[in-house]
């Protein structure tokens, strides 16, 4: 396993950049992302509402509809760039290669569709398998995403199926023409909070099972803790920070990540929370401010973050990217937020008194 | 050069007649049939104050002044017709049919029907229930034949008569329309927050719902005075609209079969007049709902 | 499922009786009473004839009672007799059924085979040129009343270039051939409508139906837009388009009337034109209920065909 393939990573994007045209102007949804994913493992992307995980996942499938969509910068799955790819070449792609399963279960499966025929329509188009052949790879399928008594469960309609069992039977129609990346888009947003944890194991044992690649997409810290091979946080459209899952975990350093972490429900584990927690709003994408986008919400912000945008850059650590002047921990924070709370600044005074009440710290479990 | 990027563009815009921004904001195929639809009023109102227009009465050749099926000439720009009448002058006395017709519909549909809609669909409950029901059944009938049995069973066919009844007939449509809209409107925040403070019942029907409703059901007026012109159109073309020698361009199109291997232009202009007035209608009423839609969008 | 025919069935009869109801009121209420059309004004001179024909039609008696006696008649099929021909009402309307409904079939059918790719070009090229120029064609046909394009239709096709009759018709059963030949300017007149409203029926679904998550799903898959288009998009569009089908039957019935008038042909709607010419109220009468009832029930049978498409409703008892 030392040839040249193996080597180099399943996946590598360089300065994407997605930019929806509306009338009101350009929505820059992804600006200028950078990262690689290597063969068999899995990278979570974790962000707020709003900031363009959807839309970095979509681009790198090339699944952004609509005649209103550029994408620029590198893709490169398996050797050559996917955005460069005809759309015929894509079809040759999409389900065999790469596989996306979609946050709502509900309204990704065709209301007035059997399940056999979703489950099976691409396994005939890719694999050239005859009707009893693919109905049979539907009931392993379905077998194996533990759905009981595929059998009957082929005949149904996707209405006839509760949230979970459809999320199940979302993720054996991406893994029918075994993928070797599979993107997961909030997979278990839509679901019970018993349910989401079945899902999440469920799909992390096929992803090792396979050693598929996966992309994890979620707006839960929590979710990504111990699922994950790396970690990326996204704001704004860009990448804030990116390290192991372990080590960002040890070792947060983003004020932005930071405060993610704080709005994580202690109780019950991964959350539906919609991190009202962090003070302010998103930035406006069709005018991104200067300096830091993070700047106006961040209780650590200094005269630099407001003039500068910092750039993503690795720490101490070389596989730890963070991209801010004024990181969590360090001397400049301190002195900048002790600042900012003598100032009165509403985002410095909500994270005093939320950590005054329960400590930053780590996640239990 | 790009008055998008400008900051003072808006403020510009702003203050600018509202009238101008409104139009500037059309397609130019909205603007020409706006301008059209705003020709045919104006020469359906003044067409007794046109100069040189002729009386759309008078049959020429009886008093050896013309000749019937006469082409287009400066005494008559589109002709004369079988009987031989000024082509022109019935298209413009025509109009006032259209016309009159069609406001009296939306008049009575957005009046009545806009009323009850709005009531019904406000207070909902049993009221609600029998208003929609009659409305159901009066819709169960085809419109053209529903209205051809009254028109003949009257007796007098008359402009007001047969403005009246098509009126009568679009109250339901109009109920309907208005009725989805209230009750989507009733459910809303600003009709929670009256009713949570006490306001009266009354005061928010004629406050808060009516007014919601009114915009839709203006820009639903405009496609249904296009099925309206339409239908009297097809009355006119039975001999069942108002009574000859009134004219209208249904009328004027069913006249014009008896010579029309001779002469096909008596044919050809009424039917033009009223495609291309029905066809603005719909073009300016799609206009506005997609104009609405996108603002309620914003919302 | 069966609660839900059940309510459909009780709701069309509860409308039927309405409907015929208020026709009847409103051929017995209106001016112009009946008996100016039994006999002439001048021969009303004679008070005793009046007298006897009056009770020979029954119009002495209550409006409930003649209603009443109608009703229980029309249930048994008999819809009384026409004052001016004396022929059934009912057998009538039989002898016309095939002349309107052919035609009705023909415009139905050529006219969904034409909007239905129309529709689906259209919308999946939403914004193109493509999608303009059927967009715009579309609203324009929509303002093309029957009357004009079958004129049209009869000035060009009949009487320039002569491939078709410009009136008339040829019964199916007395020569194939030749009722194509006549049935194809009736239906194509009465299409330009039809096809402008389906055809944005269809594009305006289509378009919203492709923004579905689950056609976003399809295209992961790796299937062919083409596929997709057909099988996954285009089934919930085709139940709205059943619907509008079912609620253009109106439209439909008004426009036979104007084209079999404008055809010359034997059809329900010419016979409703010349019985009211004639003041024939029993025939007035009998055909605007016939043809609600038509109305109505097409519409219950959309709702059934819902019940056997859609998954939903079919289980959701
Ligand atoms: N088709 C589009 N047209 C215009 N703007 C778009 C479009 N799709 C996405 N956007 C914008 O791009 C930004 C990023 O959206 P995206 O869906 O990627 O967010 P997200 O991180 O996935 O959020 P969520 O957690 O809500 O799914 C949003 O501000 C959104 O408004
Ligand atoms: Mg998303």
């Amino acid at each position: 396993m030392v040839d040249q393939a193996a080597n180099s990573p399943l996946l590598k994007v360089d300065d994407l950049r997605t930019t929806f045209t509306i009338p009101a102007g350009d929505v820059k949804a992804v600006r200028g992302v950078s990262f690689s994913l290597d063969r068999g493992k899995t990278l979570g992307i974790v962000g707020e509402s709003g900031s363009g995980k959807t839309v970095l996942a979509r681009s790198v499938m090339r699944l952004n509809l609509g005649t209103n969509v550029t994408t620029t910068g590198t893709a490169v799955f398996e050797g050559t760039d996917v955005l460069t790819r005809s759309p015929a070449e894509m079809r040759q792609l999409w389900g065999t290669e790469m596989a996306m399963v979609f946050q709502d279960p509900m309204t990704s499966l065709n209301p007035l569709v059997r399940v056999q025929r979703q489950v099976t329509e691409h396994l005939c188009r890719h694999l050239n398998l005859n009707r009893s052949e693919a109905r049979q790879a539907a009931v392993d399928l379905l077998r194996e995403v533990r759905i009981p008594d595929p059998e009957t469960r082929l005949r149904s309609f996707p209405h006839e199926l509760s949230g979970g069992m459809r999320q199940r039977v979302c993720i054996a129609v991406a893994l029918a023409c075994a993928p070797s990346l599979l993107f997961a888009d909030e997979p278990t947003t839509a679901l019970d909070v018993t349910v989401q944890h079945q899902i999440l194991n469920l799909l992390s044992r096929e992803q090792a099972d396979r050693e598929m690649a996966m992309v994890l997409v979620t707006h839960d810290l929590g979710v990504v803790a111990g699922r994950t091979d790396d970690t990326m946080v996204m704001y704004a459209g860009t990448v804030v920070e990116h390290a192991p899952t372990a080590s960002l975990f040890a070792d947060m350093r983003h004020p932005y990540s930071e405060a993610l972490m704080r709005s994580i429900p202690r109780t019950s584990f991964p959350s539906h929370t919609r991190l009202a927690a962090i003070t302010g709003r998103p930035p406006d994408l069709i005018d991104p401010p200067t300096g830091c986008d993070f700047s106006p919400r961040c209780p650590y912000v200094q005269d630099q973050c407001v003039n500068e945008e910092p750039p993503l850059v690795e720490t101490d650590d070389p596989t730890h990217r963070l991209a801010c002047w004024t990181p969590v921990g360090s001397p400049e924070a301190r002195v900048a937020f002790e600042k900012n709370l003598a100032a009165g600044l509403r985002q410095a005074v909500a994270v005093d008194l939320s950590t005054t009440r329960s400590p930053a710290g780590g996640v239990d479990g | 050069m790009d008055t998008a990027l400008d900051p003072a563009a808006p403020t510009e815009a702003a203050r600018r007649p509202w009238i101008r921004r409104f139009i500037s904001k059309m397609p130019w195929t909205t603007r020409f049939c706006a301008s059209w639809l705003i020709v045919v009023v104006g020469a359906a109102v003044f067409a007794d104050l046109i100069p040189g227009l002729a009386d759309p009465n008078y049959q020429g050749f009886l008093f050896g002044d013309g000749a019937t099926n006469e082409g287009p000439s400066l005494t008559h720009f589109l002709g004369t017709d079988n009987n031989s009448r000024d082509i022109l002058a019935r298209i413009v006395y025509g109009a006032r049919v259209s016309l009159a017709v069609a406001l009296t519909a939306v008049f009575m549909g957005v009046v009545f029907g806009g009323f009850f809609g709005s009531l019904v669909g406000f207070v909902r409950g049993k009221t609600d229930s029998a208003v929609m029901a009659v409305v159901d059944v009066i819709l169960a009938f085809p419109g053209l034949v529903l209205l051809l049995t009254v028109v003949t069973l009257l007796g007098r066919r008359d402009l007001v008569v047969i403005a009246t009844v098509i009126g009568f007939l679009s109250i339901p449509p109009y109920t309907r329309v208005a009725r989805a809209n209230a009750l989507s409107i009733s459910r809303r925040e600003f009709v929670t927050a009256a009713r949570a403070i006490g306001t009266r019942k009354r005061t928010i029907l004629f406050r808060e719902v009516i007014p919601n409703v009114l915009p839709t059901l203006l820009a639903y007026a405009m496609v249904n005075a296009a099925v309206i012109i339409l239908l009297e159109g097809a009355l006119a073309f039975l001999g069942l609209s108002v009574e000859p020698p009134t004219s209208s361009w249904g009328t004027m199109v069913n006249a014009s079969r008896v010579d029309l291997q001779i002469n096909v232009w008596p044919a050809i202009w009424p039917s033009l007049a009223l495609v291309f007035t029905v066809y603005s209608l719909n073009n300016v009423g799609d206009w506005l709902r997609r104009l609405r839609s996108v603002r309620s969008a914003a919302l | 499922m069966g609660s839900f025919i059940a309510t459909r069935l009780v709701r069309l009869v509860a409308t039927l009786l309405v409907v015929s109801f208020l026709t009847f009121l409103l051929v017995n209420l209106l001016p112009g009473d009946a008996i100016n059309a039994l006999i002439p004004i001048e021969a009303q001179q004679d008070q005793e004839y009046v007298a006897q024909v009056r009770a020979e039609w029954g119009l002495d008696d209550p409006m409930l009672v003649r209603y009443g006696k109608w009703l229980g008649d029309a249930v048994r099929g008999d819809l009384g007799d026409s004052i001016v021909t004396s022929r059934a009402v009912s057998s009538e309307i039989a002898h016309r059924i095939p002349v309107t409904g052919e035609l009705m079939i023909v415009t139905v059918i050529f006219s969904v085979l034409l909007a239905v790719p129309l529709g689906v070009m259209s919308a999946y090229r939403e914004g193109s040129r493509l999608d303009q120029i059927i967009s715009g064609g579309a609203q324009f046909a929509l303002s093309v009343p029957g009357f004009v394009a079958g004129l049209l239709f009869i000035y060009v096709f009949a009487m320039k270039l002569g491939w078709f009759p410009a009136t008339g018709w040829t019964r199916i059963s007395n020569s194939i051939s030749g009722n194509l030949m006549t049935v194809t300017l009736p239906a194509l007149s009465l299409s330009v409508i039809e096809v402008a409203v389906y055809t944005r029926v269809v594009r305006s679904d289509l378009v919203t139906t492709l923004k579905e998550d689950y056609i976003l799903s399809a295209r992961s898959k790796g299937l062919k837009d083409g596929f997709i288009l057909f099988r996954h998009a285009l089934r919930p569009s085709s139940l709205t388009l059943i619907t509008v089908v079912g609620l253009n039957i109106g439209l439909l019935l008004g426009g036979t009337v104007v084209v079999e008038f404008l055809f010359a042909l034997p059809g329900l709607g010419k016979r409703l034109l010349d019985a009211i010419f004639q003041r024939d109220f029993m025939m007035v009468q009998g055909i605007t209920v016939f043809v609600a009832m038509v109305y109505v029930v097409v519409n219950t049978l959309v709702d059934f065909v819902y019940l056997v498409v859609d998954p939903r409703i079919r289980k959701a008892d």
